[in-house]
């Protein structure tokens, strides 16, 4: 049971059912970036938070060839950036890092990348660890200043691209609008200065319940 | 500073869709676009300096830097190097005293690197302050350096006699040739503006699509969807406005046929999209040019503004009250992933050439998310001649399942690269024959550029066609003495990495790993088993949202599906493991630091 107009991860999650999503953000446009709820619709892949569900579509979601799509693509973005879990903020909190539980990954069967990247403290409120940035866009999409003008922007391209944040609207950010880019953040990469650990770990949001069972166990009630 | 940039920007009305522009001619006025400018930018269109420089660190030709008064970008495309490219290169990098990358001490000239500029068959080549140069050579670049050096006026470097047909023009000037080898239906010089004009003013729109549906045409830019239907579903949506995108970015490496057809038949490409106004409903149209082919920038300017005075384009049309259409012209800045279509619209709006994702497609959701057709050059030429001899006649050429012909840019290792067109169906023998390629000696032929297949001579049978082989018209021939694996394969998977817009992580990481582990077979040190992860690893790609990602490890793929045994001889057939990892080549550097031999 679905609205029209509705995406298929909205669909989905209505009825109990939960599409691993990375990119995804309730409330902003989706951008189909992480590739990670890639279904089969009517046979042909397609990213479940873009495509609008509509009458007698077949999707195919819980197979294990899409499982081993998603499995591989949290792979890559763990080997793409420098994601040291031990020492981050976000553990427990970080979509990624419970992706990877839920999928069971132990080490990826890439190559590790080690690039070279920045921490970039030089803003007044919020640290930009470019070592987790997974370059999902939802900072840039869902962060705008009182005006709509985007704090967060993409550089350069490729492999090369990296998230970057505008230096005078950086130096005016409200102490709202800050926790909101580390909240909308789903890694460790946006953290607010001279706040840590105030919850422990082990009482964080994932210690408690693996991501997407709080979907899943949800009875429908339609 | 301050004026010259204001004046820009109220040019374009303050209209931040139509950043491209201001930033093209920001930097035509600077040599780079200012830190200033685009603060000023920024303030008036009402955006923050990041997302101004998303746009701008997007493109390859727009620099935040201070560059040459001359900047020479030589091509790197796998034909450039097959021809000779190296000499080129090292003979710039001496006779300036600087590297790739750099800029002179003295601001004179800069060298950068650029992927393939169109000119496959006349490399090596290069573009040169928007003026193109080809046919290099050690020679040549000396001239070139020396006239740099005395402060030429670049129309002042040309030392041959200019190109053939328009490319000896008043407002073209240039050496570029256009190297047409067969003519066809559309390449036919007999061409008379405004005939198809006349006949569609006394048809019904939906008449006109009929037609073009009749005559089962499809996209000729590689991705072949059917245009009649592409047209029909544009008509049917109900909107406000409807526009018109050709999509002459031709940044497919070994495609060179739209540039010919934008030089010798520009008029006929401008009828086509009037055509497909009329039939759609639109009132504007967009001409998308890539950035390398800005030497045709005036050229086309002056067509237009003709076509206009013949009142073939712009307000009542051929007299008929109420038909109007104009055409503007947008060019790129060096991005191939902008030849993708969803692509192509995000960077006229102004952005970052990222793909949208589809559903929904832009018939229905395009330029400013309302319904545009966006279709290659050739394939609205080819819907000129199908309004003015039917779609039975169209029919007449190539095969059931392709019909008509197709213009081919065929290079490599042949005696008479350039532009052909040919009824689809011809074999890849019979291509080989016509242009004049030892087929003896040919290795493996590369059909529809990187994003397309590489065939060995087993399978040089197989014809051009949706049916067979498709292609966007790129046919790049290889003769037995070239390293497929070093100088196709790999240069082919590094052009995917430097182009990918890297906005989806399939396409943003998976080609890196794919080119390291290709590398790594090469220096020898590759198992079987890699073999295997490239295989399994390259599937990964097929979840990337546009046809660039989705085809970016072809190369690799359809290299080890047909030629196998080049990977095979290279791989070390005893060993089950090989980390790849060099430790000599790792602490190489500390050693030296340290005066420490390494104690391998």
């Amino acid at each position: 049971m679905a609205n029209r107009d509705q995406y298929i991860v909205e669909a989905a999650k209505e009825n109990g059912i939960y599409i691993p999503t990375l990119c995804n953000y309730t409330g902003v446009a989706p951008k189909g970036g992480c590739r990670i709820c890639t279904v089969r619709v009517n046979g042909k892949l397609s990213t479940a938070c873009t495509t609008p569900v509509s009458e007698g579509m077949k999707i195919e979601n819980n197979t294990s060839d899409l499982n081993q799509l998603r499995k591989s693509i949290i792979e890559l973005l763990l080997v793409e950036g420098n994601h040291f879990c031990p020492s981050c903020e976000k553990s427990g909190n970080c979509e990624l890092q419970a992706l990877a539980y839920r999928f069971k990954i132990m080490a990826p069967r890439f190559p590790f990348m080690f690039p070279v990247r920045k921490v970039d403290a030089s803003h007044p409120k919020i640290i930009k660890d470019q070592n987790r940035c997974i370059l999902c866009k939802r900072c840039i999409r869902a962060i705008k200043d009182e005006k709509g003008r985007s704090v967060f922007a993409y550089r350069r391209r490729s492999s090369r691209v990296e998230v970057v944040v505008d230096s005078k609207l950086g130096k005016q950010l409200t102490d709202e609008l800050a926790q909101k880019a580390m909240d909308v953040c789903p890694v460790g990469s946006i953290l607010v200065k001279e706040k840590g650990f105030l919850s422990p770990i082990g009482e964080r949001k994932y210690d408690l319940f693996p991501i997407g069972s709080d979907i899943e166990n949800v009875t429908t009630s339609k | 500073m301050k004026n010259t940039i204001a004046k820009t920007i109220a040019k374009y009305h303050k209209d931040k869709t139509r950043l491209m522009d201001i930033l093209i001619d920001t930097q035509e006025e600077f040599g780079y676009i200012p830190k200033q400018a685009i603060s000023q930018i920024a303030e008036d269109l009402q955006m923050s300096e990041v997302d101004v420089e998303q746009t701008i660190s997007f493109y390859h030709f727009f620099t935040f830097q201070a560059t040459g008064k001359y900047n020479i970008y030589l091509n790197n495309s796998v034909v450039a190097n097959m021809m000779g490219r190296k000499e080129v290169a090292v003979t710039f990098e001496q006779e300036l005293g600087i590297k790739f990358g750099e800029v002179t001490a003295d601001g004179l000239a800069g060298l950068f690197e650029t992927s393939c500029i169109g000119m496959n068959d006349q490399e090596p080549a290069a573009v040169i302050n928007n003026l193109i140069f080809t046919r290099l050579t050690p020679f040549r670049v000396k001239e070139i350096v020396r006239d740099i050096k005395e402060g030429k006026a670049l129309e002042e470097m040309y030392h041959a006699s200019y190109g053939d047909g328009e490319n000896a023009s008043e407002l073209i000037r240039s050496v570029v040739s256009n190297n047409i080898r067969k003519i066809g239906p559309i390449l036919d010089p007999d061409y008379k503006p405004g005939e198809a004009i006349k006949k569609i003013i006394k048809m019904k729109p939906e008449e006109v699509i009929e037609e073009v549906k009749k005559s089962n045409i499809r996209g000729r830019g590689g991705a072949g969807f059917p245009t009649g239907l592409k047209w029909e579903f544009c008509r049917t949506i109900e909107a406000e406005k409807k526009y018109i995108f050709c999509n002459a970015d031709e940044g497919e490496p070994g495609t060179f046929k739209d540039r010919v057809i934008l030089t010798e038949l520009p008029g006929l490409l401008i009828e086509g999209m009037v055509v497909a106004g009329y039939a759609v409903g639109a009132k504007e149209g967009i001409l998308y040019i890539r950035f390398e082919y800005k030497y045709l920038g005036q050229y086309l300017e002056n067509i237009l503004q003709k076509v206009r005075e013949n009142n073939f384009l712009g307000k009542d049309i051929g007299g008929k009250k109420g038909f109007d259409f104009d055409i503007r012209i947008q060019f790129g800045a060096g991005a191939y992933v902008c030849g993708e279509e969803s692509a192509l619209i995000e960077s006229a709006e102004g952005k970052r050439g990222e793909p949208r994702d589809r559903p929904p497609f832009p018939v229905r959701r395009g330029y400013f998310n309302l319904p545009t057709v966006v279709n290659n050059v050739e394939t609205l030429c080819s819907t000129v001649k199908v309004i003015l001899n039917g779609g039975e006649w169209y029919k007449s050429f190539g095969t059931t399942e392709s019909t008509g012909t197709k213009l081919l840019s065929i290079s490599g290792d042949c005696r008479f690269p350039g532009v052909y067109e040919v009824d689809w169906g011809f074999s890849i023998n019979s291509i080989l024959e016509m242009v004049g390629a030892v087929k003896s000696e040919v290795q493996a032929v590369q059909v529809g550029g990187p994003s397309g297949t590489l065939i060995g001579p087993n399978e040089f049978n197989r014809i051009l066609g949706y049916e067979d082989l498709a292609t966007g018209g790129s046919l790049i021939i290889f003769d037995r003495h070239r390293d497929i694996l070093y100088d196709v394969v790999l240069n082919f998977t590094e052009f995917f990495i430097e182009e990918s817009c890297g906005s989806c992580s399939t396409c943003r990481i998976v080609p890196t790993i794919l080119m390291n582990k290709l590398k790594k077979i090469l220096n020898a040190r590759g198992v079987e088993g890699d073999l295997e992860n490239l295989i399994e690893w390259g599937k990964i790609l097929r979840a990337s949202r546009c046809g660039l990602g989705q085809t970016a490890a072809n190369p690799i793929l359809s290299s080890v599906k047909n030629f196998r045994y080049l990977y095979e001889e290279k791989i070390q057939q005893k060993k089950v493991f090989d980390s790849g990892f060099d430790l000599n080549a790792a602490v190489k550097e500390s050693c030296e630091a340290t005066g420490r031999i390494p104690n391998i």
